[in-house]
């Protein structure tokens, strides 16, 4: 089992370094100087190549590139071409803002997705289930942002009982934070929640056909015992490979909820990036996005490696 | 219930007309029957037959959609089965009725410690007062079913078991709160020879201490002679016949016990030395009424004396596992280790050996399907080791296989005619379309299907219908080699008779050299001249069938043959 978790470690070691090399390689590749985008159209050259030097964009690249990898490992993104700014600190606002948001709304759409879905397989021949499953193709339809300004235009200007928009960090003031969370959440857990009742449906349908489950009911276990007791775990495998794949897509598919509650998150601040052609900005969100991503698959690995003892010791049918 | 019978004569269970109907379909009709304590009843039948839905009918687990009629009573067990409702009967599953069932892998939470699964069954039942004493419990169960070192096999999970062990695990599993009443359905057809004679040994051992009824569930007639003193025959979800074993296999009254125990007696054969079939069944005479057993020799075969077509020199095939420790060599496994020997043209070798002993592996070597690790193979003038997939061309004609499950190895999505045409579209074969038709009609000819079965897709055959297409498939090119990886193991007895006769039939007609895979003894020494033993990737014995079977050298064959269970053997009266 540690074997594993190291060779899981290892090996996000490894893409991590790959992924510098691969972020840094696709930016340089993008059309436009950075000193020239930062002088303004009606720079003379000499501006351009001041601004150049100042920037290091004239050296070499594999010395830029040492330059700023070194930099990832102390924190320091460096300083923006665009607003001259130190974007470090930036970077980690947003990734608090972003995680809070996100780490939220998948644990509120699991809390209801996995009984939900749960229900959904048992009753699958009863109208109860066929209602939960129909309810859940409605959700994957209803774009978030329309949840969003739904829930705003009852919630917060209708019945005002909650903030219709804005970001308050939590050690500032927990109560306004708190309560300009609540309908965001709600937004982005209700597409996400409404994906999540489709796989533990299906997950769960297929562990009622098994024969452990048919051996725990031949014991004496009630058909919700045998399931809660040898169901639940075996069907959590597949439920954990979507939710780990939708985490880490939410991360920045999360930028139009973002904007329609006016949340200064990662997706925000990458869209704004692009949109000022702010090249190290949109190069160290990049590498962040990247860096989250590979962690959450490293932790879902490991997850996979303590539900699964078939996994644990992986030494069967491995070449 | 009857009170005025005495406990004594009340039967352990009693089942009176039982149906079981899917919608207007019966499946299972007027079935009754009774049972008498430490009775061992045989339920026997092939596949859709019903039997494994009556087990399930009695353990009150059959799907809702099935609509289920009659009744049945268990001693001491006030309520009646079918009607009791799910509450009662939960508080006789794993308790006063259990159950074991075909395939003990599947029938175990891949995820949860066996000795907690067995213990499981005590705490449901309150038969032991902590978790503790349960795990102590399931360690000693585990301990009377002989797993060897039943307190670490307590701690581990399925995968980490052997076939047998799981099946073991099972059985503890089902005698834990000592049931008046155990039900196995197939509990031994996933299971090597030698470890389904041991298995079967354990669950007589252990039911005839215990006293428990047992109503055992198989399509293998000579496992039913091994283990019950009553047989109840199924057809089409109706008992043809039942009575005591002696009788029903030695005076069959009904045509269709008849015809099970002809198909399945492997040791007798017709006038042309073919095995009878549910057609040719009339002219069966039972073992016990034959002079003695294995007298009826098979046919006379032709001594080869062609050339050798396959030549295998110190073969091998070794595998890497995933590494356990963090620094030092990855585990190997030698799938196969030194393996020579030669086939002339037009011999018929059976290999045997259990699961893991290396037979698969050498197979696909041999049709060039998986590379060697060393040594050398030359089928049918082509070098196999080392050769590249264009090489390999003359020997994907002059080689064919029929693969073990003939569903999973036709493509759903294909019409049978254009998967018996289909070899014929290997570069340098220049056929229209017309003469592929000719040649796919006439290979349904051959192998007994309609002409109008090549617009049918395969799920709409029965198993043995998809396994000829598989063989006409494999024939249609004309190969000088055939290989038959266990081409009736998942076949019905009835239609493994058919099947066998059929392959014996082209095999002679186009003079084929055969290649067969197979756990079962008994088909091997139906088909083949020749004998290659296997175990643990090394040949351990080799020559004639008949030698090899009268006569093993190894210790291994001895066991193998030992534990080959063969209708004729079981019925004779033991001296």
């Amino acid at each position: 089992m540690l074997v594993r978790i190291a060779g899981n470690l290892a090996r996000f070691v490894l893409s991590l370094l790959a992924a510098t090399l691969a972020v840094f390689a696709l930016m340089r590749v993008l059309p436009g100087d950075p000193a020239a985008i930062a002088a303004g159209e009606n720079a003379t050259p000499e501006v351009v190549a001041g601004l150049a030097r100042q920037f290091g964009t004239d050296r070499p690249l594999p010395v830029q590139y040492w330059d700023w990898f070194s930099g990832l490992w102390r924190g320091d993104f460096g300083i923006s071409y665009v607003t001259r700014t130190d974007i470090s600190p930036l970077v980690a606002d947003k990734v608090q803002v972003s995680l809070i948001l996100v780490t939220l709304a998948m644990a509120l759409a699991l809390a209801i997705a996995v009984p939900a879905g749960t229900i959904a397989a048992v009753r699958h021949h009863k109208p109860s289930g066929a209602v939960i499953s129909a309810a859940s193709q409605l959700g994957i339809a209803i774009p978030g942002f329309l949840l969003g300004i739904v829930l705003v235009s009852f919630f917060a200007l209708r019945l005002g009982w909650l903030p219709a928009n804005g970001w308050v960090a939590p050690g500032v003031d927990f109560a306004g934070f708190a309560s300009r969370l609540v309908l965001p959440v709600i937004a982005l857990a209700g597409v996400q929640s409404a994906i999540l009742v489709r796989y533990v449906r299906s997950a769960v349908l297929e562990v009622m056909h098994e024969d452990y489950l048919r051996t725990a009911r031949a014991k004496g276990l009630s058909p919700l015992g045998a399931l809660v007791r040898h169901g639940l775990r075996n069907a959590a495998i597949p439920v954990l490979t979507v939710t780990s794949v939708q985490f880490s897509a939410l991360i920045i598919g999360a930028v139009v909820i973002e904007r329609v509650f006016v949340i200064p998150g990662l997706g925000s601040m990458l869209l704004s990036a692009v949109a000022n052609r702010d090249l190290l900005t949109v190069q160290s969100v990049v590498m962040v996005l990247v860096a989250l991503t590979l962690v959450v698959n490293l932790l879902v690995d490991v997850l996979y490696t303590i539900v699964d003892p078939r996994i644990r010791a992986a030494a069967q049918g491995a070449r | 219930m009857n009170e005025e019978i005495g406990i004594a004569d009340e039967p352990l269970l009693r089942v009176d007309n039982l149906g079981i109907a899917a919608g207007a379909t019966p499946l299972v009709s007027e079935l009754s029957f009774s049972m008498a304590a430490g009775e061992r009843i045989g339920l026997i039948g092939e596949s859709g037959s019903g039997k494994s839905l009556t087990a399930t009918a009695l353990l009150g687990l059959l799907p809702e959609e099935l609509a289920l009629t009659g009744s049945a009573h268990l001693r001491g067990f006030a309520p009646e089965l079918f009607t009791a409702g799910d509450k009662a009967m939960r508080g006789l599953r794993g308790d006063g009725i259990s159950m074991v069932f075909q395939e003990p892998l599947s029938a175990l939470n891949p995820l949860m410690k066996v000795g907690a699964q067995v213990a499981e069954v005590m705490l449901v039942h309150r038969t032991v007062p902590t978790r503790a004493a349960g795990q102590r419990r399931a360690v000693e169960l585990l301990a009377s079913v002989k797993i060897p070192d039943p307190a670490q096999a307590a701690g581990a999970y399925p995968h980490q078991l052997s076939g047998g062990q799981r099946q073991r695990v099972m059985i503890a599993m089902a005698l834990a709160n000592d049931p008046q009443l155990l039900l196995a359905d197939e509990p031994t057809t996933a299971l090597d020879v030698t470890v389904q004679s041991q298995v079967l040994e354990l669950i007589s051992a252990q039911v005839s201490e215990r006293g428990t009824g047992l109503l055992f569930i198989t399509h293998d007639l000579a496992v039913v002679a091994n283990m019950c003193t009553r047989v109840l025959v199924l057809n089409k979800g109706r008992l043809v016949e039942s009575g005591d074993i002696d009788r029903i296999f030695t005076a069959p009254a009904h045509p269709y016990t008849r015809a099970l125990l002809a198909a399945s007696d492997i040791s007798a054969t017709d006038a042309r030395g073919r095995l009878f079939t549910v057609d040719t069944a009339a002219g069966y005479v039972p073992p016990a009424l034959r002079e003695a057993p294995g007298t009826a020799a098979p046919a006379p075969r032709r001594a080869a004396a062609g050339p050798a077509l396959i030549t295998a020199t110190n073969l091998g095939r070794t595998y890497h596992r995933a590494r356990t420790k963090a620094f030092g060599p990855r585990p190997v496994v030698k799938a196969l280790d030194g393996v020579g020997f030669s086939i002339a043209a037009g011999e018929r070798v059976g290999i045997v050996g259990e699961s893991g002993s290396g037979k698969t592996t050498l197979l696909r070597i041999l049709a060039g399907l998986d590379a060697p690790s060393t040594g050398s193979a030359v089928v049918a003038g082509t070098e196999v080791a080392g050769a590249k997939e264009a090489d390999l061309a003359p020997l994907r004609r002059q080689l064919q296989i029929v693969f073990q499950d003939p569903m999973g190895s036709l493509d759903p999505r294909m019409k049978v005619a254009d998967i018996i045409a289909e070899p014929l579209l290997v570069p340098g074969r220049k056929l229209d379309a017309r003469g592929r038709e000719a040649a796919v009609h006439k290979m349904l000819g051959l192998v007994g299907l309609d002409p109008e079965s090549a617009s049918r897709y395969p799920h709409q055959f029965s198993g043995g219908q998809r396994q000829r297409i598989s063989i006409a498939r494999a024939l249609v090119n004309r190969p000088s080699i055939l290989v038959a990886d266990e081409p009736v193991s998942a076949l019905d007895v009835s239609v493994r008779a058919q099947v066998l006769n059929l392959l014996a039939d082209l095999v002679d007609e186009y003079a084929l050299t055969l290649l067969m895979v197979s756990h079962d003894l008994s088909v091997v020494r139906h088909l083949c001249d020749r004998v290659i033993v296997m175990k643990d990737g090394r040949i351990v014995e080799t020559g004639d069938t008949e030698q090899i079977y009268n006569n093993p050298a190894h210790p291994y064959t001895a066991q193998l043959v030992a534990s080959s269970l063969d209708l004729a053997e079981e019925l004779a009266p033991t001296p």
